[in-house]
């Protein structure tokens, strides 16, 4: 494939959206394991949700 | 499952939980399909190789208007029906709107630097787009400073309502003013002007972005789900503690 005499902009554009992509994925995994642990340790720690409350 | 049952965070959860995989995966085909036929396009007879920024930049700009129309249907959602999923679903599609807006004014920098002689000019869809840019970061700011979420959110709710005279601007800007921006060629009442060598692999990539967009939402409407979780729960300890 020949990308012609501006392949460093076209290069770019494809790395930049490839790296925003990235980081936007990485930051909702990241955040979503983090609320999982946090909601883990505060159920261990004997907090009960109003909602899961008995009586 | 009537659809007013999704109004329910935790059935909502379930719904997302089972939705993302199928999502994900659709997405990822999608994008081996988009990218194959993008590299294989044939060079544009002006452009040359250039063309191929394309199949990034008229879908980033669709997504990030897309993710500002979100936000609007969301405030309605929030200020008239204080329903609190409408503002997750707010709050979920600005960070990635943003992000869309963001490639597409980079990416139409570096399109434009080859094509135009010029990284950047004042025409009004360049600088309607920036003002777009602008307004996420804005509403962002609100989202994350607020002490009061609820209070940030009503705010955040108006400001993404009058946020929204900005689309039809953006949109419009290359037939209201006189624009180095090329009037819109995809979808036009006669048609479209682009060959379909090269249509084909944007729909197809546009349609990835899209699934993207819509999987990431879902995800981050997830997380902000359990975030609220964990903040009632911290207050419930709090109160605990103190009794």
């Amino acid at each position: 494939m020949n990308l012609g005499p501006h392949a460093d902009f076209i290069v770019a554009a494809y790395g930049l959206t490839a790296f925003v992509m990235a980081a936007l994925i990485a930051w909702v995994i990241l955040d979503y394991a983090a609320q999982r642990r946090i909601l883990g340790d505060l159920e261990e720690s004997g907090v009960v949700r109003r909602s899961r409350r008995k009586g | 499952m009537p659809v007013i049952d999704l109004a329910n965070p935790t059935r909502f959860l379930n719904l997302v939980n089972r939705a993302l995989p199928w999502l994900i995966a659709t997405t990822i085909v999608l994008f081996a399909i988009g990218l194959f036929r993008a590299m294989n396009a044939p060079d544009d007879y002006q452009q040359g190789a250039t063309v191929k920024i394309m199949f990034l930049h008229v879908p980033a700009a669709w997504l990030g208007m897309l993710g500002w129309a979100v936000m609007a249907i969301s405030a309605l959602g929030t200020l008239v029906w204080r329903h609190p999923l409408a503002d997750v679903a707010g709050k979920a599609a600005a960070p990635i709107g943003a992000a869309f807006t963001f490639i597409c004014l980079v990416t139409g920098s570096l399109w434009g630097r080859p094509t135009w002689g010029t990284y950047w000019v004042w025409d009004a869809r360049l600088t309607s787009m920036l003002v777009l840019l602008l307004l996420y970061l804005g509403v962002l700011a609100l989202y994350w400073t607020a002490e009061d979420p609820g209070r940030g959110a009503r705010t955040a709710a108006v400001l993404s309502l009058v946020g929204a005279v900005n689309l039809p601007i953006i949109k419009f800007s290359v037939d209201w003013w006189n624009t180095l921006h090329q009037p819109a060629s995809v979808f036009r009442i006669d048609g479209s002007t682009i060959d379909p060598a090269i249509l084909t692999p944007l729909l197809i990539m546009a349609l990835a972005f899209t699934l993207l967009f819509v999987t990431l939402h879902l995800a981050v409407m997830r997380n902000e789900i359990l975030r609220r979780r964990v903040r009632s729960m911290r207050l419930l300890q709090a109160q605990e503690v103190h009794a």
